[in-house]
């Protein structure tokens, strides 16, 4: 068991976590008849990496779209930065340095890396149009700071090879990997990654845990993340919400949630009740 | 020099400058289909309306003096004065962006991620919705619309360009008309300025973004709502230029929103989401007609025009179906 306390806790590995960025509390989602998320409550602590389990049609990517704004719960509440979070579009969720992978792919098929890349700047950019067109020189500047910052991601991605290359003819391995420097270029506080690496050969997977272990530690940055293999999850996390038929029913450290009953019997597929 | 090619490079010029016009209406359909995935039927009345307003602001109308006067048993109809040239088209765009704001804001989006046939039946709504509301606005009158543009041959192009003819008695120089020139500096000027928006200001990369995936320009905090108004505002505005060129040329009045129909000939040719496609296309299709009316019309008792565009136009689709610049379409299996 985790000495959890307000102010944090210490990981197994020795990494300081602090208080709770962001919690959901009691939320529950319906789709018509359907109940994707059942009254679900958890909290993400900030500078941890997060997961999402469970088996398939869980609840856990919807878990994530409330997250980021695209669907919005019918009960409960989101709190951030310990407020109340009011209902968020997509792109207010954004502008609050929450950045976000999808399970499907959602890159610019028809712009190169780099153009992708820079798009996730955009919310860095000033927009008064008077400003772009008169005064040049700022505009200037803070062209060559994004170009700057997105080269930088790029190298940190290892991703210098394809930066010109449009992202169609990309293989999908290299696809998720653009998407996640696409996210970070952003410089969220926090990051949503849905299953970044599924899809990917046991190389594709090492690089991308190894990613997501360095943009935690050099940034600092939080991430929730859902993830199907469970040695990655094992592997990176702190902590591991469980969640199956839109309920949860685990919580804890990777050690803990393997060894609870209930989980166990998930995903062995014992009947419901 | 040949009087056939001497006239026919007259003719080919002529087709030019009609082409580009063509360009400019293709080009509002094609911003809007980018962005939204909407095939916008009422571009033309779009521009009718542009034009229409921009006459009744000139000659300082009362909007709804009709409705106004029926109501309240008055008898206004103008202001009294009159307003100059630039500062009416200015008040234009003011008017067609609260247009495109009215029309995101009310109709499209309730409509989001609804199938295309049902926003397209939504802008054939519109179309009759804003050609009624022009109608009720400034009357449906036929107004000559002058905003200073020349009209009229160029003399000096055709007295400088007699030299070409080498001795050929019949040719007195190249015969262009002014409002044709100027429409055609203004259109090549309008693209450049269109260009360098979308690729170098930030409202540019949205919309770019938008256009190529919704989904993916929502989670880089990009607001889909205020882009759809940035792109209906642009659409309105290049709809006030063709309504403007139109306009001058030959009246506003109904038949100019028909201009969209010599469109839709160019969007079979360049595709429906390619701005270089209905630049070139637009040039394709205007120097085809009139090279056509010109070398066969006479031959099958003229009118050509009417129907060379979409004969052209449906060939072309036949061998590539994706348009002049988009890729080719290999159906996976
Ligand atoms: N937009 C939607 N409209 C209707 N139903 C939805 C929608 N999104 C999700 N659902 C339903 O909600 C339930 C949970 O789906 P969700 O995608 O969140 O599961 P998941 O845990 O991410 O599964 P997977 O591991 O397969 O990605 C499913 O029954 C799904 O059909
Ligand atoms: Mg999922």
């Amino acid at each position: 068991m985790l000495d959890q306390t307000e102010d944090g806790y210490i990981t197994v590995d020795g990494r300081k976590i602090g208080g709770v960025v962001m919690e959901m509390k009691n939320i529950t989602l319906r789709f018509g008849g359907v109940v994707a998320i059942k009254d679900i409550s958890f909290d993400i602590r900030e500078g941890e990496i997060r997961a999402i389990i469970g088996p398939n049609g869980a609840g856990k990517s919807s878990m994530l779209n409330v997250i980021s704004g695209f669907y919005n719960p019918q009960e409960g509440e989101v709190w951030y930065h310990g407020k109340p979070r009011p209902r968020m579009k997509p792109f207010q969720v954004a502008q609050q340095g929450i950045a976000r992978t999808f399970q499907n792919i959602a890159l610019f098929e028809g712009m190169s890396v780099l153009d992708n890349v820079m798009t996730g700047r955009l919310n860095k950019m000033d927009g008064s149009l008077w400003k772009q067109a008169i005064w040049k020189g700022a505009a200037e500047r803070e062209e060559v700071e994004n170009r700057e910052k997105a080269e930088q991601i790029i190298d940190f991605l290892e991703i210098q090879a394809i930066r010109k290359t449009p992202v169609s003819r990309l293989p999908y391995g290299l696809k998720k990997r653009v998407e996640l420097a696409r996210a970070l270029v952003a410089e969220p506080k926090l990051l949503l990654l849905d299953e970044p690496m599924a899809g990917m050969n046991v190389e594709e997977k090492e690089d991308m845990s190894r990613f997501i272990l360095d943009v935690n530690d050099e940034f600092g940055t939080t991430i929730a993340l859902i993830e199907h293999d469970m040695g990655v999850v094992m592997d990176l996390s702190d902590r591991v919400v469980v969640m199956d038929y839109g309920k949860k029913i685990g919580d804890g450290t990777p050690d803990e949630v393997r060894n609870n009953q209930e989980v166990i019997d998930a995903y062995l597929g014992v009947a419901h009740d | 020099m040949p009087d056939a090619l001497l006239f026919g490079t007259e003719v080919f010029l002529n087709g030019l400058m009609a082409g580009v016009l063509y360009a400019l209406v293709a080009l509002g359909f094609v911003l809007i289909y980018k962005a939204s995935g909407i095939f916008n039927y009422a571009q033309g009345v779009m521009a009718l309306f542009a034009a229409m307003t921009l006459h009744g602001i000139m000659v300082g109308q009362v909007p709804f003096a009709h409705l106004i006067n029926a109501t309240f048993g008055t008898h206004i109809h103008h202001f009294g004065w009159e307003i100059p040239a630039l500062l009416a088209i200015v008040l234009t765009v003011i008017v067609m962006i609260l247009l495109a704001w009215l029309v995101q804001r009310y109709v499209f989006r309730h409509l989001v991620g609804q199938e295309p046939i049902i926003l397209f039946m939504a802008t054939i709504g519109l179309a009759y919705f804003l050609e009624g509301v022009a109608d009720l606005m400034w009357g449906s009158d036929i107004k000559t619309l002058d905003v200073g543009i020349p009209q009229g041959g160029s003399f000096w192009i055709e007295e400088n360009t007699q030299w070409m003819g080498m001795g050929n008695e019949n040719f007195y120089g190249f015969f262009l008309d002014k409002l044709d020139l100027v429409a055609t500096v203004i259109a090549a000027i309008l693209v450049v300025a269109l260009v360098l928006f979308s690729q170098y200001t930030k409202q540019g990369r949205a919309m770019r973004a938008v256009a190529d995936d919704h989904q993916a320009a929502l989670s880089v905090g990009i607001r889909l709502n205020s882009i759809w108004v940035l792109v209906w505002s642009v659409a309105g505005f290049v709809a006030l230029v063709a309504g403007i060129m139109w306009g001058s040329k030959s009246g506003v009045q109904f038949s100019l929103s028909l201009i969209a129909l010599k469109a839709l000939p160019v969007l079979m040719l360049g595709g429906f989401t390619s701005i270089p496609g209905a630049i070139v296309g637009g040039l394709i299709i205007g120097v085809g007609e009139k090279l056509f009316e010109f070398a066969v019309g006479p031959l099958v008792g003229g009118a050509t025009e009417n129907w060379f565009a979409y004969v052209l136009a449906l060939i072309f689709l036949v061998f590539r179906p994706q348009g002049l610049f988009g890729e080719k379409i290999i159906e996976r299996v």
